[in-house]
């Protein structure tokens, strides 16, 4: 009888133990017991080299005050970061900062209760801070219709096109004088294919944000009704009445001609232009640096090429990247933490920095100016196209950014239709209605759970 | 069997016994399939702030998506093709094995690939099928023959068949191995005194002989590629090109945790769950019944 009733103590103790080893402390009460200096969590999705750089910025903050400590996390990609912090949130341990990517925005946005606001935690923290002192093009993004910054831009990029200087020189063409129009992108494809330099003419990344988005913003064309989602949820989508229409049936017709060579969504095309397959390429202006250590030729950056036929030239394209979201839920001290942290980010000398290293664009005018002064941009001219495309026109509501609920499926949604429309399956114009089409009920959904 | 079950007298301890079990079965089976059932009647937000119950909405949507009913037929297509692959490869090199003096070599290098994690898999066969880097598209092209999975559906889908299939032989091959093994050696050696061909050995002994494990295998194959697919989909296709490699469960994972549809994602793992309860139950009477494996 004594061995059973000790069977049942002791698995009744098990029990127990493996019920509250599932209820943790939250972060909140963590942070109260301990002595040293008020913990800042920050989840991030930045891997390898980017990451080391994020552990860096943190720690130069920790060593130069002794009141706040920030730790940096690396949850994987950027829906798995988003996906974790969104879980940690409806089980009350969410970090202080979280990493969000661009297409998250809007899903963040309408998260009012789970988010607290930039400008809020930055005036709650007695911190000076002037939204002006930013880049228009990178805030807008993050910024309410009332001008209230929601967000703190911390990585953002803006495509350009990459090129294959020595492949040009070798068909004959001038390498300093890369293609500025559609019309000639074909044109060159056509001369380099024909000698046989390379076997396709170019390819691209991010087939959505660079051959939608960013081809409706430098056209100046919207995607939705609503402009682009910015003045309210109940946008709908109008890309297929659009150039973005011939856009595509031109890149299939060329993807049947060689001149053009689908590489796959996100940036799995980048093996294309690195093994000089390709002499063109369009991506992300955080890729320089990548490319250079990739590709043992030489190569420049220049502008989106844009429909001669149809505008005279083009606005500024628009961003994508990732921005600094603060989660509701957590201490007036810490929450000044947050601020004093966001301060020091902002700062001339660390995003000064931070831009160089990763070719991300410069958040505030300030650090494009002091990058300007250290002379960086003479060493590497092919780092400033990015910033000069962002900057030399005022955004209009067509490029002003884009601001959906669901568009991450929706980017997807648009990828499916464009790999339909360059494998032949489909006309330009059904991939496109077919896209706007499911695009709209996402919206629709997103509208219906957050109205 | 029946003289030596054992009949505890304290009615309360054998499920003492069987109580450690059950908490973790409850804390990680039965708490969360009961948290996917009731948010499958919810729509939500995905921080949970705010949340409508909306009867059998969520169904509804699921089953009349298109996506979904594609999903469904690519799910079957994925189970016939791997079975019928894995299966019959897994039997040949069984065979063939099962015939040699000296099999240890054979069996060890036979069963190594089962021994990788489904992530692994999936990354080396991204590295031969990959249009730009691997070696096939290159092997192919001599025969000038395009590969191009990121385009095309069909060879996408032919890619996740045979990088799931390579890995299930292995499996396959130690059951019926083991099976082959379990056969007496009179019954094939009174077959040859009596001059039968090996082919008839094969077709009229072993297979019939062979039946409750090749039952058997048919379940387990079907459950792999029902739930063991998503790391070979992930890493090889991400369930594209437009959606030609997406199963039920890649799904579950793109509508809930990259869509953050978590109502909709819900209802679609609710009728996994149905699926997979249906097909063990299945196997159980049917496996029962036949009286072996």
């Amino acid at each position: 009888m004594k061995s059973k009733v000790t069977i049942v103590m002791v698995l009744l103790s098990l029990s127990v133990l493996l019920w509250s080893n599932g209820k943790q402390d939250g972060p909140a009460a963590a942070a109260a017991e301990s002595k040293g200096p008020i913990e800042i969590t920050w989840w991030h999705a930045m891997g390898g080299a980017l990451g080391e750089k994020v552990d860096q910025i943190a720690s130069d903050f920790n060593a130069g005050q002794s009141e706040y400590k920030v730790i940096p996390v690396n949850k994987g990609s950027y829906s798995d970061t988003m996906t974790a912090g969104i879980a940690a949130f409806r089980s009350g341990e969410q970090p202080h900062i979280i990493q969000v990517y661009e297409v998250g925005t809007g899903t963040m946005m309408a998260a009012k209760g789970a988010i607290k606001p930039v400008y809020e935690v930055m005036r709650e923290g007695g911190v000076s801070f002037d939204p002006s002192a930013y880049l228009a093009t990178v805030t807008g993004y993050y910024t309410t219709a009332k001008g209230e910054m929601l967000s703190m831009p911390f990585n953002s990029s803006t495509p350009v096109m990459y090129y294959n200087k020595d492949a040009f020189a070798a068909a004959g063409l001038d390498p300093e004088n890369p293609p500025r129009t559609w019309e000639e992108v074909a044109e060159v494809s056509r001369i380099l294919v024909d000698k046989g330099v390379v076997s396709a003419g170019f390819t691209t990344t991010w087939p959505s944000w660079l051959m939608v988005e960013n081809f409706s913003a430098i056209h100046d064309i919207p995607l939705s009704t609503k402009s682009n989602g910015f003045e309210g949820t109940d946008a709908e989508f109008v890309f297929n009445q659009t150039l973005v229409v011939k856009h595509h049936e031109m890149l299939a017709k060329w993807q049947k001609e060689n001149i053009f060579k689908y590489g796959g969504r996100q940036s799995t095309a980048g093996p294309l232009f690195n093994t000089a397959e390709v002499a063109m390429t369009f991506g992300s202006s955080a890729g320089y640096s990548g490319y250079r250590k990739n590709c043992d030729f030489n190569f420049g950056t220049s502008f989106l090429p844009y429909w001669a036929s149809d505008v005279g030239g083009i606005r500024n394209s628009i961003i994508g990247g990732a921005s600094l979201w603060v989660f509701e839920g957590h201490s007036a001290a810490e929450y000044k933490g947050v601020a004093e942290f966001f301060s020091y980010l902002s700062s001339a000398e660390v995003q000064a920095d931070w831009h160089q290293f990763t070719g991300y664009l410069p958040i505030t005018y300030a650090a494009y100016d002091l990058t300007k002064k250290q002379g960086y941009y003479d060493a590497n001219p092919g780092a400033e196209t990015a910033l000069i495309q962002m900057t030399t026109n005022q955004p209009t509501a067509n490029s002003k950014g884009l601001r959906f609920g669901n568009y991450n499926q929706i980017r997807d949604i648009i990828n499916d239709e464009q790999e339909a429309i360059f494998s032949g399956a489909k006309t330009a114009q059904q991939g496109m209605d077919d896209a706007v089409k499911r695009g709209n009920e996402l919206l629709r959904q997103f509208e219906k759970a957050n109205g | 069997m029946r003289d030596k079950q054992i009949i505890y007298k304290n009615p309360v301890l054998p499920y003492l016994l069987i109580l450690p079990e059950l908490v973790i079965i409850l804390l990680f089976f039965f708490w969360p399939a009961a948290q996917a059932f009731y948010q499958s009647f919810l729509r939500e937000d995905p921080f949970g702030l705010s949340s409508t119950f909306i009867w059998f909405d969520n169904y509804r949507d699921v089953l009349t998506d298109p996506f979904y009913l594609s999903s469904l037929k690519t799910t079957v297509l994925f189970s016939f093709w791997i079975t019928l692959f894995s299966m019959s490869i897994g039997l040949i090199l069984a065979w063939l094995v099962f015939q040699l003096r000296e099999r240890d070599t054979y069996q060890t290098f036979i069963i190594w690939p089962y021994a990788l994690a489904p992530a692994v898999t999936g990354v080396i066969w991204y590295f031969i099928f990959n249009p730009t880097l691997g070696v096939l598209p290159w092997v192919l092209s001599l025969f000038s023959v395009e590969w191009d999975p990121r385009l095309l559906g069909k060879q996408a889908f032919l890619m996740v068949t045979i990088a799931l299939s390579w890995k299930q032989i292995s499996y396959n091959f130690l059951f019926y191995l083991a099976g082959l093994e379990g056969i007496p050696k009179s019954y094939t050696e009174a077959a040859m005194v009596a001059g039968a061909s090996r082919r008839q050995i094969f077709s009229l002994i072993i297979r019939p002989l062979l039946a409750p494990t090749t039952f058997f295998l048919l379940t387990m194959n079907m459950l792999y590629t029902l739930f063991d697919s998503f790391g070979a989909i992930h890493n090889l296709t991400h369930g594209g090109p437009n959606h030609a490699t997406e199963n039920l469960v890649y799904k579950v994972y793109a509508d809930g945790f990259i869509g953050l549809n978590l109502g909709g994602s819900s209802a679609q793992s609710v009728i996994i769950m149905v699926m997979a309860v249906g097909l063990t139950l299945f196997q159980f009477r049917f496996t029962n019944r036949g009286g072996r494996a």
